[in-house]
């Protein structure tokens, strides 16, 4: 287990809105509306995300160095100069994958019990 | 959005300036999109989102902060260690202080509306709060419209046998109506009626909860019980709640007060026996009560102009049985705590100051990468309330060890429990003392650290320290010194207070004396013979064991339980010749006492002889008295022959005895007369009888007890033996309270006197230090050594001669306010002062003399190297 994997291991589990934000990462910077916008639309408007909530979430995880401030902008059309643009880092991604395979795991244990559809 | 803007101030302001921009029109967009109904809902569930995040935001910011603390405390653990146990003591003081004047002086008596519970009481020519008689009471009660009820009671003692030994039990005696207007009902069986009171009724008793218990076992059946009383069947009807305890907190049970004819008749309105307690109507004042009464006492004169020449009546609240004394000593308890306090305050300040001053840096070097002024505060201030709670969890636990030693403060004279306990609004008022000394001296240095960008403290190097801060510091050690010159001296007078009283001649020689107390119940003992007997057998036995020299019996020793016992002396042709009726001037303490007794106690005799085995019923009744009884009575003439009327008969003056402090080592005591045990009719004037034995040896009186019990045993076997004690610990028990105030005191002052210096000593050890330079700089130019010492040394003298002149000041207004506690001893005692502020010069001396030796180490070439 490489030091990643081990620090990832001691963030688990993630709160919820932590895991989401994390996931609208994945595969763009975004800022916080975008974030916001994103995780309403991956849970199908089910979770909308306040402004305490994703801010007060994305300090921490500035200190725990799942995200980081990133200088590279959009194209100035799309730029709005008072937002900050979020990038997840690799702790981030391996504590998402981590937090991702726990998941799995209970939902396996669910199946197995019953709790859950899908094969045991 | 100026409501959102408002709700943004919940959070820290960090995490405003960082953020606030951001989610502003994140919340104005969400908030467009809303309409009607939707809009509140997006209010409210805005508001319970806000308040929950910034909690988290806070905790969070909390939590760096403690670590950073925690990490920033064990870098400098003598800091952290010393501010801990300044707070410890100060705290821990404080609150068991507190503690103990809040149970005794402040918190409610344990009664139902205890604001209208008076004290009712007789004054006499000479005494004021003399007990009622049952007469007085009842035609009182009858008068009297101010109160609901009003009730009367006596302490009383019974014998209670049945059980493995009889055991001797201090209860009281009542009116039925007692408990209706305490207001409090027993905890299980019933409270006495009215029919419990009547000539002939069946004898029935409460018992309280701790005889219940230790007795009984907490018997569930123990209502309806028979149990032996002083050889007569009583029957439990109840068991009081485990907090009651009244009048006294050794009282163990309570009986009804029985009134035949004979207890109103008019020869016993002079026979004071009850204390008098009354509920008020509800708006009636103690004032309105009192002149009611005294209108009352004095129609009750007019009617009674012989019995009840002079007397009047005392109403004032139950809450101030408090002696003057206890609560002047538990004043004098929080005055040291407050001190205590003060002291351990001004230390912390400096040691905050001087951590903030030496940290200048380190804050300005986080001001310069970012840190708002904000973050700083809020860093200095979690570390001064980490500090404050931990300090103030430890004080709780000292107070919490402290108070049961404090116990011993508490009177028993009181209607509460003995053992005071720390109760939630102690508890309250010490975190709340922790808190606020958290935040007050947190703020001081932020104040100072923070209060402009400062940024001098990057370029100021090793020279941090201006003149202010240097002054504010010095005025914290000032007060230190005059808080603990303050105590000091109130200690030391108490502690010559103590040994003034310790000097008193008690009048007799209590070394070698064992004594003890039996009961010689009615109606066996009824018969002088049958007591002769007894007295006979018992001192005869007593003197014939080893190194035992004389044995004799007394109605009551001195300076025990009772010590009072005051009759009228009637002399021919004296000016105040009372034929029975009693003033301030002509009485005297009836006390019999077998042959042998002042041989027994080394009490001189003066002239003339001792009662002697031959003065009998059928001869003249022989007296020895006192030598203030002959000061009073026959001054400047020969007493031996003279006749006197006291006691129903009239006595012969055979002997003169030396004077004896009967009411105890500060108190006067009335002239003494001495009566044969055998000259007083069979089964009267009962309760003077001699009980109480005393024996000397010339071994070590408390190994007689054993044997002396085997007599007592062999000649009846019923007699319960109480009291047994050497004479030297009777009266040590006198000085017993002043010891413990002495010790008490001694202890604050102790840790005053520590704590003060070591504030001194840091705040010089950190003056030098500033000065190192300074001194290597003189040095090299050619200053002498001589010149430093004097000057660092000169420093130290001032700084305590600035304290001790406000200290003494404080201390003489404290001695002012104490002087009833100092048996004469005046508050401004030179000895005492002299003692005080020599002890704080020296201790400010030793506390300079180390940081001074530093300074003459001073390496001129090192301390100028570090510019």
């Amino acid at each position: 287990m490489d030091e990643i994997a081990k620090e990832a291991a001691g963030l688990l589990p993630l709160p919820p809105a932590t895991f989401h934000i994390l996931l609208a990462l994945a595969d763009e910077d975004r800022h916080g509306y975008a974030i916001i916008q994103e995780v309403a639309a991956r849970t199908g408007g089910e979770l909308t995300l306040s402004a305490g909530t994703l801010y007060r979430s994305i300090q921490r995880m500035l200190e725990q160095g799942l995200l980081v401030e990133t200088r590279d902008r959009p194209a100035p059309e799309d730029d709005d100069e008072r937002r900050r643009y979020y990038r997840i880092t690799a702790l981030g991604t391996a504590v998402a994958k981590a937090e991702a395979r726990r998941l799995t795991q209970l939902v396996k244990m669910a199946r197995a019990a019953g709790f859950a559809p899908g094969k045991a | 959005m100026k409501l959102y803007d408002w709700l943004l101030r919940v959070y820290p302001a960090s995490f405003r300036n960082e953020y606030g921009g951001e989610m502003r029109p994140l919340f104005g967009r969400r908030l467009q999109g809303a309409k009607g109904a939707a809009v509140v809902g997006l209010w409210l569930s805005t508001v319970a989102e806000v308040f929950v995040n910034a909690a988290a935001v806070h905790f969070d910011l909390f939590k760096q902060d403690a670590s950073y603390t925690v990490r920033g405390l064990r870098r400098s653990p003598a800091f952290a260690i010393t501010a801990i146990l300044i707070l410890t003591l100060g705290i821990g003081a404080t609150t068991a202080a507190f503690s103990v004047t809040d149970f005794v002086l402040i918190r409610p008596l344990p009664f139902r509306e205890p604001d209208r519970l008076v004290m009712l009481l007789e004054t006499t020519p000479g005494y004021v709060g003399m007990e009622l008689s049952a007469p007085n009471y009842r035609d009182w009660k009858g008068a009297a419209t101010s109160f609901e009820s009003l009730s009367i009671y006596t302490t009383s003692a019974a014998t209670m046998t049945g059980g493995t030994e009889p055991r001797r039990l201090n209860g009281a005696t009542s009116s039925a109506e007692l408990l209706v207007t305490l207001g409090v009902a027993p905890t299980i069986g019933r409270s006495f009626t009215a029919d419990d009171e009547r000539e002939g009724a069946a004898r029935v008793v409460l018992l309280s909860y701790r005889l219940w218990q230790t007795e009984f076992g907490g018997d569930a059946d123990i209502v309806g019980r028979t149990l032996v009383f002083d050889d007569a069947p009583v029957t439990v009807v109840g068991v009081m709640p485990r907090e009651f305890h009244f009048p006294r907190s050794d009282v163990l049970f309570w009986r009804p007060a029985r009134f035949t004819a004979r207890d109103y008749q008019e020869s016993e309105r002079t026979n004071n026996r009850f204390y008098g307690i009354g509920r008020l109507k509800p708006g009636v004042t103690v004032e309105r009560a009192q002149t009611e009464m005294s209108l009352i006492a004095a129609q009750s004169e007019r009617q009674h102009p012989r019995e009840n020449k002079d007397t009047g009546a005392f109403v004032y609240p139950l809450r101030d049985e408090v002696s003057q004394r206890s609560r002047l000593l538990l004043l004098a308890l929080t005055g040291a705590a407050g001190c205590v306090l003060l002291i351990a305050c001004a230390n912390l300040a400096n040691l905050l100051l001087a951590r903030a001053l030496g940290r200048r840096r380190e804050l300005a070097v986080r001001t310069a990468i970012g840190a708002g002024r904000e973050r700083l505060v809020r860093q200095l201030m979690t570390e001064s309330l980490l500090l404050a709670v931990v300090g103030g969890a430890l004080g709780i636990a000292v107070a919490v060890a402290a108070v049961p030693l404090l116990a011993q403060l508490v009177p028993a004279d009181l209607p509460i429990s003995a053992t005071p306990t720390v109760d939630l609004r102690v508890l309250a008022v010490a975190a709340a003392l922790s808190v606020a000394t958290g935040i007050v001296f947190g703020m001081a240095p932020v104040l100072r650290a923070g209060g402009s960008p400062d940024l001098d403290g990057l370029r100021e190097g090793a020279r941090a320290g201006g003149g202010r801060k240097e002054s504010l510091r010095s005025t914290l050690v000032v007060i230190e010194i005059a808080a603990s010159v303050a105590l000091l001296v109130s200690t030391g007078l108490l502690i010559r207070a103590l040994l003034t009283v310790q000097e008193v001649d008690p009048g007799f020689r209590p070394d070698g004396v064992l004594m003890l107390q039996t009961e010689l119940p009615l109606p066996a003992y009824r018969r002088v013979v049958t007591r002769e007997a007894f007295y006979t057998r018992v001192i005869g036995e007593a003197t014939a064991l080893p190194g035992v020299t004389s044995a004799a019996f007394i109605s009551f020793m001195p300076m025990s339980s009772f010590r009072g016992g005051m009759w009228p002396v009637s002399v021919k042709g004296d000016s105040d010749e009372a034929s029975g009726i009693r003033s301030a001037n002509n009485v005297a303490a009836i006390r019999y006492v077998t042959p042998g007794f002042f041989r027994t106690l080394g009490i001189p005799l003066k002239r003339g002889r001792d009662i002697g085995p031959g003065d009998s019923r059928d001869r003249p009744f022989a007296a020895v008295v006192s030598e203030s009884f002959v000061n009073r009575y026959f001054p400047g003439q020969d007493p031996i022959g003279r006749h006197f009327t006291f006691a129903y008969a009239e006595r012969e003056i055979v002997g003169v005895a030396a004077n004896v402090k009967f009411r105890g080592l500060e108190r006067t005591s009335e002239p003494q007369v001495y009566l044969s045990s055998q000259q007083v009719g069979d089964g009267e004037i009962t309760f003077y009888v001699p009980k109480s034995l005393g024996i000397r040896t010339s071994g070590d009186p408390a190994a007689l007890a054993p044997a002396v019990r085997d007599i007592i045993r062999r000649a009846d076997p019923r007699l319960p033996i109480t009291d047994v004690q050497t004479l030297p610990d009777l009266v040590e028990r006198e000085t017993a309270s002043r010891s413990v105030q002495v010790r008490v005191l001694a202890a604050f002052a102790a840790v005053a006197f520590v704590l003060a210096a070591v504030g001194i000593h840091g705040l010089l050890s950190f003056t030098v230090s500033q000065r190192t330079t300074e001194i290597g700089v003189r040095i090299a130019l050619g200053a002498q050594r001589r010149d430093i010492l004097s000057m660092v040394l000169l420093r130290g003298v001032m700084l305590s001669l600035a304290g001790v002149v406000p200290g003494v000041l404080l201390a003489y207004a404290a001695g002012r306010s104490m002087e009833a506690l100092l048996a004469g001893v005046h508050p401004a005692d030179a000895l005492t002062l002299t003692s005080a502020v020599g002890l704080s010069v020296l201790m400010t001396i030793v506390g300079t003399v180390a940081p001074t030796l530093r300074a003459l180490r001073v390496d001129p070439i090192a301390a100028l190297r570090t510019e």
